[in-house]
């Protein structure tokens, strides 16, 4: 057979063909307007993935609402957070957690058996400060989780670990010398989607706290018709765009589901839920700074990640791929005590509770009642976040 | 009588091979015994050969090569010089300019100098390779449009490349050299001068360029739908109108109600590709440089229409007091 013009036609019809089956998403696709006519604020969606996303996204089924009993604290020993929760109350957040977080290993997962108080296991020491970084997410960060809210499940669901973390990337293996050196881009992305883009847009924006902020550092975009002076370069915008790109697919959506595409920074022409996007990005820095990172030296060295520093969140950690988390399940309405008082959340990272490490004294103790629980009542926290620039 | 009235080339020619009309060559001569190749014939000429290289060719050709080398031997130490990752992630790697700090100065090799000497050597390759066009041109007695037209091109290479990031004061503002990279440059590009769309050159340009697929698309299909009427000899009936030329012209003003002539399609045609990269030169040379926010430009001067705010006013969290700082 000789090798025509139509044959190679025909191959090469065929080879785009196969190309397109794997790589595209199945059509049909669902265009849902959004924004005024001509904007292009249209939010797009696929059947097929809504109906596999809504299957795995099912907030649990809650225990029934028990407030009976007196404080926690004065029938436990070493209650250190929830001290005034009735002790039904109480008991049904330890269940519950069990069910969220530990369902095969139980109770055991976290408590010493036979001396519940025992502060001996890392995992009990871990699990205190986060309910204190749940009852800070609910109570500090209404801006972003609003009547949502947040309880174990919302990123654990039934793993000891949440799925979705990040660690600080490692370079990959590149020949170094005279060789033009890693720039932290030019490199398939998963955290940006696939593209070549920045592949860790978190260590940038999402932990620590970069010279003159990270607002800064986003908005890249001109904001004045003519050159005023702004000098964020190009490159700058790449990691921008990846941060973005990571937002959308954390989300499940598309650009315009905040932006309008004309000019993507401007707020006047954004949709509101890019001002609650905004906080999510901030409180995510918040969850990271205040309780991931000092929690580093006791997590379990397997549990850390290649660089040695602790599973940190991203949008991700929640949403798990929903614009919101497990399709806008109230869970946390079912758990008050989950929600507050904001004095609870302890946010001063720098306290020895804060980076979980173990007491002696609450190690060796029995669970016997106890005369008076060590009240080591936090400071209140600056009613943070909400401070301005 | 040959078939024209299909999708696909159905004949092909096959004279005695030849070496071509005399012309002076240069100290070079025409090198290489031509042959017929059957595929080669599917798509144009069925005769490969002889090629003329010349000085500028061989020059071209090994400037070229130096850059190409530098790309891509970088590319391959990113991956560690592992060649099967190399062929995997291809697509992904780059050579990149210097970062924005070193300005217009010179980077050490391994923070951009590779990327800035990979761009002198293809800058010199494409430049050699424009003389050498102009020089063949003349010298086999034809006009030198192939060679103003590949200039228009070069001009928006070196806007992009060279020309912008000196009045921008930073290589940092050039693309890198990489498939995907130079895609996300363009995008990261509009994103931070406040999308491209709204530079009027860029319109222009875009308007050129689908112009000219419109009009290449139209010509072909003329063409070849009067080549039963001889309509193939299109040049010659420029002057001398047969009825390939009667019956294309007629079709054309029975649909759209004017036609091109013979010599002035093919001077749309050229016109068109010339300033789709003329002009996008020049949008691209302005971005950053004069205007820092097309958008903001294009509301400012009308152009860009306002909506409603179907959301009422949406305010600046960063700006309006409440924005959270963690």
């Amino acid at each position: 057979m000789r090798l025509t013009i139509p044959l190679v036609a025909l191959i090469g019809g065929l080879a785009l063909a196969v190309l397109a089956v794997l790589t595209l998403q199945r059509p049909p696709i669902h265009v849902e307007q959004d924004g005024y006519r001509g904007t292009g604020i249209q939010l797009i969606s696929s059947p097929a993935a809504t109906a596999a996303a809504f299957a795995i996204n099912q907030a649990p089924e809650a225990l029934p609402q028990n407030n009976a009993g007196p404080p926690a604290g004065s029938i436990y020993k070493n209650v250190q957070v929830l001290k005034n929760v009735p002790a039904g109350a109480f008991a049904r957040i330890m269940v519950s957690m069990t069910q969220w977080v530990a369902p095969k290993q139980g109770c055991g997962y976290c408590h010493v058996s036979g001396n519940f108080a025992s502060d001996a296991k890392y995992t009990k020491r871990v699990a205190r400060r986060m309910i204190q970084m749940t009852i800070y997410t609910n109570a500090v960060w209404k801006s972003h989780v609003k009547n949502v809210g947040v309880t174990c499940y919302t990123c654990h669901r039934g793993n000891n670990n949440p799925q979705y973390v990040w660690f600080k990337s490692v370079e990959p293996p590149h020949a170094t010398g005279l060789m033009a050196t890693e720039t932290g881009e030019a490199r398939p992305s998963l955290a940006a989607d696939g593209s070549a883009l920045p592949y860790d847009p978190f260590t940038p924006f999402l932990v620590g706290k970069p010279k003159g902020g990270v607002n800064a550092m986003i908005n890249t975009a001109g904001t004045t018709a003519l050159p005023d002076g702004n000098r964020m370069s190009i490159q700058q915008t790449n990691w921008t765009y990846a941060l973005m790109m990571n937002f959308a697919t954390s989300l499940g959506v598309n650009c315009e589901f905040c932006h309008e595409s004309r000019n993507f920074g401007s707020w006047s022409e954004s949709t509101p839920k890019r001002v609650t996007a905004y906080y999510g990005l901030h409180m995510v820095r918040g969850l990271n700074n205040n309780y991931m990172v000092p929690l580093t030296a006791t997590f379990a060295h397997n549990l850390l990640g290649p660089s040695g520093d602790v599973a940190k969140v991203d949008c991700s950690t929640c949403h798990q791929g929903l614009a919101k988390p497990l399709y806008g399940a109230q869970m946390a309405k079912a758990f008050p005590y989950l929600q507050g008082p904001a004095t609870l959340a302890d946010a001063s990272p720098t306290s020895p509770a804060a980076s979980g490490e173990a007491d002696p004294a609450m190690i060796t103790m029995t669970s016997a009642p106890a005369a008076a629980a060590p009240a080591t009542a936090a400071p209140a926290p600056a009613p943070a976040g909400q401070a301005g620039k | 009588m040959p078939e024209y009235q299909n999708i696909f080339t159905r004949v092909q020619i096959r004279g005695p091979l030849h070496d071509g009309v005399p012309a002076p060559s240069g100290i070079w001569g025409r090198q290489g015994k031509p042959f017929f190749s059957y595929f080669m014939g599917q798509i144009g000429n069925a005769q490969i050969g002889p090629i003329y290289l010349g000085t500028l060719g061989i020059a071209s050709i090994a400037t070229f090569v130096i850059a190409f080398e530098i790309i891509g031997l970088n590319m391959l130490a990113s991956v560690n010089w592992n060649p099967i990752r190399f062929v995997r992630d291809l697509p992904w790697l780059a050579l990149e300019p210097p970062a924005p700090s070193y300005g217009l100065r010179l980077p050490p090799l391994q923070h951009g100098g590779w990327w800035l000497m990979a761009g002198f050597f293809l800058t010199t390759s494409l430049i050699l390779w424009w003389a050498r066009i102009y020089r063949r041109s003349r010298q086999l007695g034809i006009g030198t449009h192939t060679a103003w037209a590949f200039a228009s091109a070069i001009w928006l290479y070196l806007v992009l490349g060279f020309i912008r990031p000196l009045l921008m004061g930073s290589w940092g503002e050039a693309p890198p050299f990489g498939i995907f990279p130079h895609l996300d440059w363009t995008v990261s590009f509009s994103l931070r001068y406040g999308n491209l769309y709204y530079d009027p050159f860029h319109m222009l340009s875009i308007v050129f360029l689908y112009g000219s697929v419109l009009l290449f698309a139209m010509h072909g299909a003329t063409i070849l739908a009067v080549s039963r009427f001889g309509g193939e000899r299109e040049v010659e009936q420029t002057v001398d109108r047969g009825t390939a030329s009667e019956r294309a012209a007629l079709f054309w003003r029975w649909t759209m109600g004017f036609n091109a002539t013979m010599e002035s399609i093919h001077r749309w045609a050229w016109w068109f590709a010339v300033l789709t990269t003329l002009t996008g030169g020049i949008g691209i040379l302005l971005t950053g440089t004069v205007v820092d926010n097309w958008f903001l430009w294009a509301v400012k001067h009308h152009v860009a229409p306002p909506y409603p705010h179907v959301y009422g006013h949406v305010a600046n969290p960063i700006t309006s007091g409440t924005g959270a700082q963690q």
